[in-house]
């Protein structure tokens, strides 16, 4: 018997491997998974080719030029005023998203009745599905006029702080706004991912916790926060790649010029995916290229960010696995 | 587990003769509430500002101290930092309505005002930037062409991947295909688009085309589609599996018609939602679509339109007529992408699949 079992395995599989369905069927959806990792190795290769063919004719350099015009005679273009307005922008819409985000998966999981709760959760999902061009129009109709009022009010109490000194007379077009903006436009992909952590806090800590005698916020900070504690992280970094890349509504948004300025409230600045926008029409072959290389360092930051939350994601997922 | 409650001395004692804490009346919160908005009101009327941020964050501001104050007196500290976080947790879930209300309404109110059946089927063309009239068919029409040859190609390769993952995968190749798709969810939009641009325009020497647009949009749709069939799949019991495949079903007939028609409500809510994703997707579109007044029905030849492309080059004309077309545009996008995503989650609902005879 000990014998033949191995013998008798061996040929079942060899008879299914050789069924010529299963050997097309398996074929095309392995076909597909490479085909994936393969459109992910070409957007890189191609991108790099052309960003090659694009920083040798640059006469700057390429990271520390406050210029953007390739279409020059030599051309000059560098991205260090779109990488300073994207992480500032970002920034920004971290500092208000995450905390709100934080309060608004509580409030779900915890705070809100019951049968609030569901259709909550809903209204959360609907909101990450509105485009992002209709919270570019939003914005630069309806927000930027509203900020007026309260960009006035930063500049005169928090003035002293020189990054809310409104030293330049203008529409609130600036990164500040858009960090906000982006801030509106994160915050259900944060609160989406936070809520869903949040739902795992095994249901014995906290009746522990409330067992002996904590009060909701006792419970909350003992038990659901240290537990959250990487899914908060990782949901973050999702939202920061999201706010990095954001386009047509930084582009919509924005008054775009090529300086750095510590003093958010001015209208100006830039990010790398708004300039693409903006350029893209106007540039010529060369200016493409130029576009093109900007847009590959910030697919190299969106790689990094989005791969650091996923491999933290990951990581929790063992040690939750074993302690639940 | 520092902060576990000790018996620290309780700053408040007991009443007399009770056991437990004097507690506030249940009407002190809307009481305090109604107080700090009438206050900052108040402030906000007598020094003059316009904008009802700062009321709101005044009116906020003392909600929460004079909260604290009062639960301080009366319960003891414990039960303020309570009552604090929960009115603080009520005020981002408000921070969060209040911007969707806002975006809704205007959208809606200012929509309408030039909505109607002339402004669906007519396109821009011998409209001048200045006057009112014109439409979106060519936009609408765009759209619809370039979502649904984005939808033909992301969503065979987004479900057999998926049906790899579950079906065949284990080995080092299905963890890279994992983590890979994983990462592509976050590339950002502009970026599929500019890799579109160097391969099938620059590389291959193309112009711009609707085809062009809809395969950055497929390399969005990708992932998404994966990522939901995938759960869907997995949701599927072994126990359907183990019977077919003991009948003697090979595989590949065991996964067409016993795995996939059991998640076939999930696969379809997921590739739903996809679409509907992409739909509201500019950046791309932009950089190969390239946009044209003129109806153009041949996605493979030409510049074509979009609904998002439309919105966004009728902000940037700037004239009254103008944004007011792109708010009626916005306004049939948004409908038609929340139109997706109600009908996608009524069939999860509808098709679920029934646990438990």
């Amino acid at each position: 018997m000990a014998t033949t079992t191995p013998e008798l395995k061996r040929s079942r599989s060899a008879k299914s491997a050789t069924r010529p369905g299963d050997r097309i069927f398996s074929g095309l959806s392995r076909g597909s998974g490479i085909t994936l990792l393969v459109i992910m190795a070409a957007i890189a290769v191609f991108l790099s080719y052309r960003t090659v063919i694009a920083i040798s004719k640059d006469s700057t350099n390429f990271f520390t030029t406050f210029e953007w015009n390739p279409a020059g005679d030599p051309p000059v273009f560098g991205i260090a005023v779109l990488a300073f307005g994207t992480v500032v922008s970002s920034i920004v819409a971290m500092v208000i998203a995450v905390p709100v985000a934080i309060g608004i998966a509580l409030f779900i999981s915890h705070y809100a009745p019951r049968r609030l709760a569901k259709p909550l959760a809903y209204v959360v999902d609907l909101l990450a599905a509105v485009p992002s061009i209709i919270y570019g129009l939003w914005g630069a109709i309806f927000l930027v006029p509203y900020l007026a009022g309260l960009n006035e009010w930063l500049d005169q109490y928090l003035g002293w702080t020189y990054v809310f000194d409104k030293a330049n007379e203008g529409p609130a077009r600036s990164l500040f706004t858009v960090g906000i903006l982006l801030a509106i436009m994160i915050l259900p992909i944060i609160t989406n991912v936070t809520r869903e952590v949040f739902l795992q806090v095994p249901k014995m800590h906290e009746e522990a916790a409330l067992a002996l005698g904590a009060t909701r916020w006792e419970v909350i900070r003992m038990s659901v926060l240290p537990f959250g504690r990487s899914g908060i992280i990782s949901a973050s970094m999702l939202g920061l790649g999201r706010a990095l890349g954001e386009t047509m509504a930084v582009a919509v948004v924005l008054s775009p010029s090529f300086l750095i300025s510590g003093h958010l409230l001015d209208p100006g600045g830039g990010t790398f995916a708004q300039n693409i926008a903006a350029k893209f029409n106007e540039a010529n072959e060369y200016g493409r290229d130029a576009l093109i290389a900007s847009g590959l360092v910030l697919f190299a930051i969106t790689l990094l960010v989005n791969g650091a939350a996923r491999w933290i994601i990951g990581r929790r997922k063992e040690y939750s696995g074993a302690a639940a | 587990m520092s902060h576990a409650i000790q018996d620290r001395p309780l700053s408040v004692a007991p009443r007399r003769g009770t056991l437990s804490h004097a507690r506030l009346p249940r009407w002190t919160p809307a009481a305090v509430a109604a107080g700090s908005v009438l206050a900052g009101v108040g402030t906000g009327l007598a020094a003059g500002w316009h904008s009802k941020v700062q009321w709101g964050l005044i009116s906020a501001l003392l909600f929460v101290l004079v909260t604290y104050a009062l639960t301080t007196k009366v319960e003891g500290s414990r039960q303020a930092k309570d009552r604090v976080a929960t009115s603080l947790v009520w005020v981002c879930f408000v921070l969060a309505v209040v911007p969707l209300l806002s975006l809704a309404w205007v959208t809606v109110s200012k929509g309408l005002a030039v909505l109607d059946g002339y402004f669906l089927t007519h396109s821009m063309n011998g409209v001048l930037d200045a006057e009112a009239g014109g439409g979106i068919y060519h936009a609408l029409l765009g759209t619809v062409e370039q979502v649904g040859i984005a939808t033909l190609i992301a969503a065979p390769i987004g479900l057999l991947t998926a049906v790899y993952l579950v079906e065949y995968g284990g080995g080092k190749l299905a963890q890279a295909v994992t983590f890979f798709v994983d990462v592509m969810t976050g590339i950002p939009s502009i970026v599929a688009g500019l890799f579109v641009l160097t391969t099938w325009n620059l590389t291959l020497g193309f112009g711009p085309s609707g085809f062009a647009g809809a395969m950055a949009l497929a390399i969005l749709m990708m992932p998404v589609v994966v990522r939901s069939t995938e759960e869907m799949l997995k949701l599927v019991p072994n126990e359907l599996r183990e019977a077919s495949l003991a009948l003697g079903i090979p595989k590949w007939r065991t996964i067409l018609k016993v795995v996939l028609p059991t998640a076939i409500g999930g696969i379809t809510t997921g590739v739903m939602l996809a679409v509907a994703r992409i739909t509201g997707e500019t950046a791309p579109v932009l950089l190969l679509v390239f946009g044209t007044k003129l109806i153009n029905p041949n996605p493979f030849e030409g510049a074509q339109s979009s609904l998002p492309l439309y919105v966004y080059e009728q902000y940037a004309v700037g004239t009254d007529a103008a944004v007011a077309r792109a708010w009626a545009a916005a306004l049939v996008l948004i409908a038609f992408v929340m139109i997706l995503n109600l009908v996608a989650r009524g069939i999860a609902r509808w098709k679920a699949p029934k646990t438990g005879r």
